[in-house]
């Protein structure tokens, strides 16, 4: 009887000398302690929160919001929810960060190439650029910048361009397309057109991997998609009607206005990322092998193509990655717009805070937005980054 | 991975938000808190003329501050024992219901959902104040009410934007909010004609009007379009303390129509050869045994009135004619001087 128990227990000792299992024993406790440190964290700071009255959940966001923004892409007016003007801030905050990005995008390759330019005075003044714009604080570019539009003649005296665009320091005032029954029409071909070209670019693209003859993709794709719909409006005419804006008792009435704002924001986050844009730009280019363009050279390839089909493509792979950040930088900095009163998400939600007093579940919203807003501009700039380390290897 | 990293994040956030909570709080006893540090923790503006400002020599004045200055003087007997913690509009609510401060005096706006949702107890009001419009008198606008199609800078920190919206909704009329949080960049924008008109409460904009370099170019428009009753808040639930705020303030303005200032109070209060009006001799404590009651001593009224004088006298000193505001009294008299300012007697 005693035997068998003996020899579990010795197959027990076996259990704690090998270091395998051993290992993973502890790693099993680690984990345990850990998840109950937190559970206890948890338990306790939800106690305590509803003693003091402080989280009271997040059914507020149904409430009215009682409150108009000035900026809205979406219908929303002060009857609206809470709910629903957080998500107004939202947009409002991706629609700058989407017009920085492409802003900073294009400033960045633009000067990054300028940099390495031969000519010295291009050279010097790209330089000049970034050395100024990179070592100044963001805040107090977005403010520069703001107090430069504001400085702009008053709504009175607003410069005109041809009666129907007008620029003073409450923005620029455009005249909003109506459109007509028969504007469908066009819609339908110009989404026709890109589907067009989507199919054309791939046939063409398959054709020169089998037979090396290369099409003209980037004319037929312009001709596909705004020739067409062009071409139809000499038989249609032009189905849009202009509101155009009128000067009222205080403001001009109709049209839509860009706010200063928005073009304060805009102007200084892609001014400030374009530098550093341009930096890791600069540093993709001088990260391609010398021997590469050489090569290219000796086969006789064109400047133009040089640039766009090897240097480029290579250069890319190295860009990709802090480029990605950039983008994330640009994309948080947004949030200094509180200071200006572009209205985006922190400043919705700090009215909303103001309001309903509910400071915990407003903070956890940013953070929730924020992170959400960032971790899928990560994806998408990985699976770019995988696709143009794929044409590496091909 | 991003659920599991959001629920990650916002258990740090609920912690570092609770953690003061678990230390601070407490559960009915925030007098006997107050007499343990023998310091009152009283949260004020972080810079508003008139209110709460800071003067030459780096020390807190104002409206606010005074009334923090008579509840330390009532509690502790000292009205210099007192720790001021300046709070924006977004952190004072956290940081009261959190234990950080005692009591809230900051310009706060006694409302429904404040009173009754966020656990606070209003103990009244030391202020009566409405939103209004301030324009260039250029703008050719004698009344709010012809501001359709105006766009409107707004000082953000409080319900500014919501009687705004409100106001506008009532009287069909579009405009076009421009919301900035800090004073200085809102009076930026309304100086460089971003915004046609400028709201904020009527005190605020007596204040910001003060320190324009042309202040008689620009009028405050005679709508007032909100209630904006402001006073002092303490937590909910410790009845005891709730009662003493209350009755500090009720003290001063009780002192103010029974003619007790800071230069009297000492001789009123004797037992012998001072007033021979009951309430007064009750309110200064040489009769009847009202700090008791508080669980104060005697004269804990006569100790707020020595240190910042009546209602009257702080009013005066910082927010009345003769001062940068040039605030007239107006809603904030005693109920028999043509104001609503009245306060619950002391029997």
């Amino acid at each position: 009887m005693a035997a068998p128990s003996s020899t579990r227990i010795e197959q027990l000792g076996y259990l704690w000398t090998d270091e395998r299992l051993r290992g993973i024993a502890f790693q099993v406790l680690a984990v345990a302690g850990l998840a109950l440190f937190f559970a206890f964290i948890i338990w306790n700071t939800a106690a305590n929160l509803k003693h003091a009255g402080l989280a009271s959940g997040y059914g507020f966001l149904l409430d009215p919001a009682s409150f108009d923004i000035n900026q809205r892409l979406i219908d929303y007016t002060s009857t609206s929810s809470y709910g629903r003007a957080f998500l107004v801030g939202g947009l409002n905050t991706v629609l700058v960060a989407a017009l920085g990005i492409a802003a900073a995008t294009f400033i960045g390759f633009v000067v990054g190439l300028m940099r390495l330019s031969t000519n010295f005075l291009v050279s010097r003044i790209a330089t000049v650029y970034v050395e100024l714009t990179r070592n100044v604080p963001l805040l107090l570019q977005i403010i520069f910048w703001w107090v430069v539009i504001l400085a702009l003649p008053r709504v009175r005296d607003s410069i005109s361009v041809a009666d129907v665009v007008f620029l003073n320091n409450r923005g620029i005032r455009l005249p909003q397309p109506i459109f007509e029954d028969a504007f469908q029409l066009i819609l339908a071909l110009f989404v026709a057109g890109c589907i067009g070209t989507f199919v054309l670019a791939r046939w063409a693209r398959k054709r020169h991997e089998l037979t090396g003859r290369t099409f003209p993709v980037g004319w037929s794709a312009i001709g596909l998609i705004f020739g067409l719909p062009a071409l139809s409006t000499l038989f249609v005419g032009l189905p849009v009607d202009l509101d155009i804006p009128l000067l009222g008792r205080f403001n001009f009435e109709g049209g839509f206005n860009v706010t200063p704002e928005l073009i304060a924001l805009w102007l200084a986050l892609s001014l400030y990322t374009g530098a550093f844009i341009s930096e890791v730009v600069r540093s993709g280019i001088l990260a391609v092998d010398k021997g590469q363009i050489e090569a290219a050279r000796a086969v006789g390839l064109p400047p133009g193509l040089r640039t766009r089909k090897i240097i480029l493509p290579q250069a890319l792979r190295v860009i990709i990655p802090p480029l990605t950040n950039q983008y994330l930088n640009l994309t948080k900095n947004s949030s200094l717009a509180v200071v200006i009163g572009y209205q985006d998400i922190v400043s919705i939600g700090e009215t909303v805070l103001n309001q309903s007093g509910q400071a915990l579940e407003v903070i956890s919203i940013y953070m929730a937005f924020y992170l959400t807003l960032s971790l899928l501009t990560s994806v998408l700039m990985n699976w770019y980054n995988k696709r143009t380390a794929l044409v590496r290897e091909r | 991975m991003i659920a599991t990293t959001r629920r990650v994040l916002s258990c740090a956030v609920l912690a570092a938000f609770a953690l003061p909570g678990i230390m601070g709080t407490a559960h009915g006893a925030t007098l006997d808190d107050v007499r343990a540090a023998d310091e009152l923790k009283c949260g004020i503006n972080t810079g508003l003329a008139g209110f709460a400002n800071t003067d030459d020599a780096g020390n807190w004045v104002g409206f606010d501050v005074d009334y923090c200055k008579a509840l330390a003087a009532a509690v502790l007997g000292d009205a210099s024992k007192i720790q001021y913690v300046s709070l924006t509009g977004k952190n004072r609510f956290p940081a009261l219901q959190a234990g950080e401060i005692e009591v809230l005096a900051r310009n706060t706006t006694w409302t429904f959902s404040r009173d009754v949702d966020l656990g606070l107890t209003f103990v009244g009001v030391n202020y009566y104040d409405g939103q209004g419009f301030l324009g260039p008198k250029s703008l050719g606008v004698s009344s709010a009410t012809e501001l359709d199609g105006a766009s409107v800078c707004i000082q953000t920190g409080t319900t500014t934007e919501l009687n705004l919206a409100d106001f506008f909704r009532t009287h069909n009329m579009a405009y076009e909010p421009v919301p900035i949080e800090t004073n200085s960049e809102a009076r930026a924008a309304y100086e460089a004609d971003r915004c046609d008109v400028y709201t904020s409460d009527a005190s605020g904009l007596a204040a910001t009007k003060a320190t324009f370099d042309n202040p008689d170019d620009h009028m405050v428009l005679p709508e007032i379009i909100s209630k904006e009753p402001l006073g002092p808040v303490v937590r909910q639930g410790d009845d005891q303390w709730a009662d003493i705020t209350r009755w500090v303030l009720n003290a001063l303005i009780s002192a103010e129509e029974l003619g007790v200032t800071q230069a009297n109070v000492e001789a009123l209060a004797q037992k012998d050869g001072g007033s021979d009006n009951p309430e007064v001799q009750r309110l200064l404590g040489s009769e009847g045994s009202m700090g008791a009651m508080l669980g104060l001593d005697a004269d804990w009224a006569a100790r707020a009135i020595m240190a910042v004088g009546n209602y009257s006298e702080i009013f005066e000193r910082h927010l009345g004619p003769d001062t940068r505001l040039g605030l007239e009294r107006g809603l904030n008299a005693l109920y028999s001087a043509g104001g609503i300012l009245y306060s619950p007697p002391f029997r």
